[in-house]
């Protein structure tokens, strides 16, 4: 029987989270109930990457988009929308520059400024399919590729198309896909190995985590075709353990793989073998570098080594092994399928393709966006993602996690590419961007990637080890206000050295944030420094409440909620804070209702 | 914790047969001790001591990978337990706000166990719901959109299933 409606319920970690499980029951009892179990199917599909407003749910073939469901709306859509064809006005998303006109006949998703300018490949079945049905990957061209490639294109043609693409890594560095593949290629070996990194590291960042979990045969079909290409049998997904949700979609597409023959022993009658298994991380962020990686897949303290040699030459245990994270493995099919010179016209000259960024912190949509590289900051941060919350001011957007570094309001025009962004002192890293604004402290947001970096160093190499720990001191001393101007040359001094001096990526740029914020924010570092003064008020030490006598009128709740005694005052008199005592903990601040306590 | 004291302890039989089936393959450590610590919830000394017997492993080695991936455990955990997101999304909109009113109304800090056994606090860098900042999770379950005031009714909740 064909099935007149669909109800797609995002079923990404986040949406999950905010109780989509719940909405989807919810959805299939009120179907049942009114007899519509075999007309209307519910998917629980991938990430829409609309996080700021899931759980999302999207209805066909009404095109409705749903933002912010309840369990308990279920009902008043399959009424509204599925039975009587119309909208539920009051869930649905209401663009603030009003693009979306709400009483329209149809709703047309891309005219939300949130999807408006994105294009899609990597996450092109994202929210579309159900990621635990194969048929629907297939339906959607899945694992036409890795037949092409294999009947039609054969280990040459691949890195032909791979190398006209110009598809470049979307792990950090950007290093040409197709050399990779090529040198595992032309080495002769019994054994070869095909890796995909879904460590994801960088706190801030889930594109991986939302394409495993919305679209894993599409890493699969990737890692196939590689397998195909360089002769190579056996392929390893490292992935977080801190994604369980993600493991199981992976398990439940490998499985429904090898059954349909397309992964296992004889892919597709072609004889040719290959096979898929997954090894889990156990959160350490050095173990994004490959060298580490491969390391910790062999059951080893994940310490990188030095290159060379490369992994494509010799990697796991000592064979030659391809390794490629998550989101490069994501583009592979589609290129392989419309051909590199297709993906070529996309994005820029030295960057082609495009980019998934998680966009995140103090903006008003956050989410998971892909846009075209060369895409200007300001059209993402504005245009897709509705500007800064609460109407603040923006300060800076951090690209590319702990080993990248700021961006300030002079870049915004820049489109962003690997090469632009090195250029103006931040890197691509995986594509985490976290937007601050002016209530943020530059020295302490840099002093927060600096904890991590501490944390996570691994200690092999001293300029690392050493050298991420004095960061911290010196951040800490400035914080504290007790900062001096050697300081800040000191600490460029010991950057700079361990750009030069560490062993790995991580060491190599741990000091990123300082050397960028040195830069752009010196002015915020010297007024930690002379003036004392931490102007977004986020370095306690530097900051004081001070009680206006005019404005206070003895209610006396300031001093009840103080915990450290430090606020006297006679009832319906103006109070006081004993500074010597106080410990900045705030809660005066937060509970004046006259406004009478400023932070200074 | 007691040193070099060999105490048996019993590993289930779906554990057992995990390491069997994983014992010649290559690198199988890390994956072995994901399943222990899945069993106990940490990875007891005692445990630890019996992998190396069966995989012929030194013990110094399996405390050398232990130790330096944060996922693993060595110390009994609280009976839920709660990880605060403290990766860079939380941290600006507020993570370090909840872990303190957390530490404020269970008495005890990040890393341990309150005295009754029931929470433990653990601070993590991501769990991939940023567009939820601040988030926290207790067992299997996401808090996201956090404010401290939302914090002790979530606490009640947990103390009253016990």
């Amino acid at each position: 029987m064909v099935k007149k409606s669909y109800v797609l319920v995002c079923g990404g970690s986040a949406c999950e989270a905010s109780k989509a499980d719940a909405i989807y029951e919810s959805f299939k009892k009120v179907l049942e109930d009114e007899g519509l179990k075999n007309d209307v199917q519910v998917v629980k599909t991938g990430c829409f990457g609309f996080c700021e407003k899931g759980p999302i749910v999207k209805i066909l073939p009404e095109e409705e988009f749903y933002v912010e469901v309840k369990p308990e709306d279920a009902e008043e859509i399959v009424h509204e929308t599925i039975i009587k064809g119309r909208p539920v006005p009051r869930l649905l998303y209401k663009d603030k520059d009003a693009k979306v006109d709400p009483k329209a006949d149809k709703f047309d998703m891309s005219k939300i400024g949130f999807y408006q300018k994105q294009f899609r490949i990597v996450l092109r079945n994202c929210g579309f399919i159900d990621p635990e049905n194969i048929d629907e990957y297939i339906a959607r061209d899945g694992y036409q590729a890795l037949e092409k490639a294999i009947t039609q294109l054969g280990p040459d043609g691949i890195i032909n198309e791979m190398k006209t693409s110009g598809l470049r890594g979307r792990g950090g560095a950007g290093f040409p896909t197709w050399i990779k593949w090529n040198t595992t290629k032309g080495v002769t070996a019994p054994q070869k190995y095909v890796v995909c990194n879904a460590d994801e590291g960088d706190p801030g960042a889930y594109m991986d985590r939302s394409t495993l979990e919305g679209d894993p045969h599409s890493v699969l079909e990737a890692m196939t075709i590689a397998g195909y290409c360089v002769g190579a049998s056996k392929g390893i997904i490292y992935i977080r353990a801190e994604y369980p949700l993600a493991i199981k979609r992976l398990e439940v597409a490998m499985a429904q793989s090898r059954e349909y023959g397309l992964l296992g022993d004889d892919i597709l009658g072609t004889g040719f073998n290959f096979d898929i298994e997954i090894r889990l991380g156990a959160g350490a962020f050095v173990c994004g570098e490959e060298t580490a990686l491969l390391r910790s897949i062999e059951g080893n303290r994940g310490m990188p080594t030095p290159k060379p040699p490369f992994p494509a030459v010799e990697g796991l245990w000592h064979c030659p092994t391809v390794i490629n994270n998550v989101e490069t493995y994501a583009n592979v099919p589609v290129i392989i399928l419309k051909g590199g010179e297709w993906f070529k016209s996309i994005g820029t000259e030295k960057s082609p393709g495009t980019k998934v960024f998680a966009l995140t912190g103090k903006i008003n949509n956050s989410g998971l966006v892909e846009v075209p590289m060369g895409t200007t900051l300001r059209e993402i941060i504005y245009d897709i993602g509705g500007g800064i919350r609460n109407g603040r001011a923006f300060k800076a957007v951090q690209t590319g996690g702990p080993s990248g570094g700021v961006i300030t309001t002079e870049n915004l025009d820049t489109g962003i590419d690997f090469d632009a962004l090195a250029k103006i002192g931040s890197m691509m890293g995986s594509g985490g961007m976290i937007v601050m604004s002016d209530e943020d402290c530059i020295v302490d947001v840099v002093k927060f990637y600096m904890t991590f970096c501490v944390d996570e160093s691994c200690g092999k190499c001293s300029p690392c080890r050493i050298g991420t720990r004095k960061l911290l001191d010196y951040l800490t001393k400035i914080s504290k206000g007790n900062g001096t101007m050697e300081d800040l040359d000191k600490m460029t001094e010991i950057g700079m050295a361990m750009k030069k001096a560490a062993l790995c990526g991580l060491g190599q740029t741990a000091a990123n944030p300082v050397l960028s914020t040195m830069r752009y924010f010196k002015d915020e570092y010297i007024q930690h420094v002379k003036d004392k003064k931490c102007i977004a008020g986020k370095c306690v030490d530097l900051i004081r409440y001070e009680i206006d006598p005019a404005k206070c009128i003895g209610c006396t709740l300031c001093s009840k909620r103080c915990p450290a005694g430090a606020i006297t005052g006679e009832k319906k008199m103006p109070h006081k804070i004993d500074q010597s005592k106080c410990v900045k903990c705030g809660e005066c601040y937060k509970g004046c209702k006259f406004g009478a306590i400023s932070k200074i | 914790m007691s040193v070099g004291t060999a105490e048996e302890i019993k590993f289930s039989d779906e554990l057992m047969a995990f390491i069997e089936e994983w014992k010649n393959k290559p690198g199988n450590l890390i994956m072995i001790l994901h399943r222990v610590q899945g069993e106990f919830g940490y990875i007891p000394r005692a445990a630890a001591m019996k992998v190396s017997g069966l995989l012929g492993i030194p013990l110094a080695k399996i405390y050398g990978v232990i130790t330096f991936y944060h996922f693993f455990k060595t110390k009994k955990p609280g009976k839920y337990i709660i990880q605060v997101c403290l990766g860079t999304a939380c941290y600006l909109r507020g993570g370090q706000d909840i872990m303190n009113e957390l530490e404020t109304i269970l008495g005890t800090s990040v890393g341990h166990v309150t005295d009754d056994g029931l929470f433990s606090i653990e601070a993590v860098r991501c769990i991939g719901c940023c567009g939820l900042a601040p988030v926290m999770m207790i067992g299997n379950e996401v808090f996201g959109k956090l404010t401290p005031e939302k914090v002790p009714e979530i606490i009640a909740d947990f103390r009253n299933r016990g």
